[in-house]
């Protein structure tokens, strides 16, 4: 029981977290300091994925998501010297439309599954190996999407590259 | 072994993924500048990402997981790729901001 209170609290606690750096990555004016908001925000996702005793999909989380991606983002920021905080005037209904709009739409959304399931979300029983099983279910069962995905990478690794360039003659 | 294992019930995790994900729908209305923009795809693609987990250890089935995996891996894809369009836009237009791509509008 005491087991249980803290686990719920560790999930409030880290939702609340996520969803204030969330915000902050929105309404931040500096770009900067709203890449690292999300970085922020990644980082209690991959609590709530330790919360889930999905401990591969967690450090994957951590790795790709605020290690390469974040750092990408941070590297187009800072090659084309956006780091200041003038954002173009824009028009205030049109922020005032935004955020009734994405109001209505997390109504909507916690509303229609308000009544969905009250299951409890066991996590995986801890006696085996969860890294085993993974990857045999991803190099037999997945393993086609697996190896296109390689060809993904490929394709767009091909296409940063033509369109980086300068001029393609 | 069992009795240890928490309970957090799965709607939580579901109203917390609706949250975000609505968070990253007013990130795209929002702002106008397009890495901003980019930033809550991500951020929707992650609360999307917390749901997958969520049903995959409620349903004691590792596949989710694994979807979870490919989703990582497009959309580190796409991020690649949209940053590049990005610079390009940013060298032919000197700014990010989306307002500034009205040419298509009929």
């Amino acid at each position: 029981m005491m087991q249980d209170s803290i686990q719920k609290f560790t999930f409030l606690a880290l939702g609340f977290f996520a969803v204030l750096s969330g915000l902050m990555v929105v309404f931040t004016k500096n770009p900067v300091h709203s890449v690292l908001y999300l970085v922020l925000t990644f980082f209690a996702i991959t609590g709530e994925y330790i919360l889930l005793n999905a401990q591969f999909i967690a450090i994957v989380n951590v790795i790709v998501y605020a290690g390469a991606i974040m750092v990408l983002f941070l590297f187009v920021i800072m090659l084309l010297n956006l780091n200041k905080e003038t954002e173009p005037h824009k028009n205030p209904y049109l922020k005032f439309a935004a955020v009734i709009t994405s109001g209505l739409l997390l109504l909507v959304i916690v509303g229609s599954l308000k009544a969905a399931d009250k299951a409890i979300a066991t996590p995986y029983p801890n006696t085996g190996d969860i890294m085993q099983s993974l990857a045999k279910v991803l190099f037999t069962q997945f393993l086609v999407p697996f190896e296109v995905s390689a060809v993904l990478f490929l394709a767009a690794m091909v296409g940063a590259v033509m369109l980086g360039k300068k001029e393609i003659k | 072994m069992q009795e240890v294992i928490q309970g957090i019930p799965l709607n939580w995790y579901i109203t917390l993924s609706s949250i975000l994900f609505c968070i990253g729908v007013l990130g795209v209305l929002f702002r106008r500048n397009a890495i901003i923009i980019f930033m809550s795809i991500e951020l929707m693609l992650n609360s999307v990402n917390l749901l997958l987990v969520a049903f995959s250890a409620s349903h004691g089935d590792v596949a989710g997981q694994v979807f979870v995996f490919f989703t990582m891996a497009v959309a580190a894809a796409e991020i690649a790729v949209g940053l590049a369009i990005l610079v390009v836009m940013y060298r032919n237009t000197k700014s990010v901001d989306i307002d500034v791509l009205n040419r298509l509008k009929g």
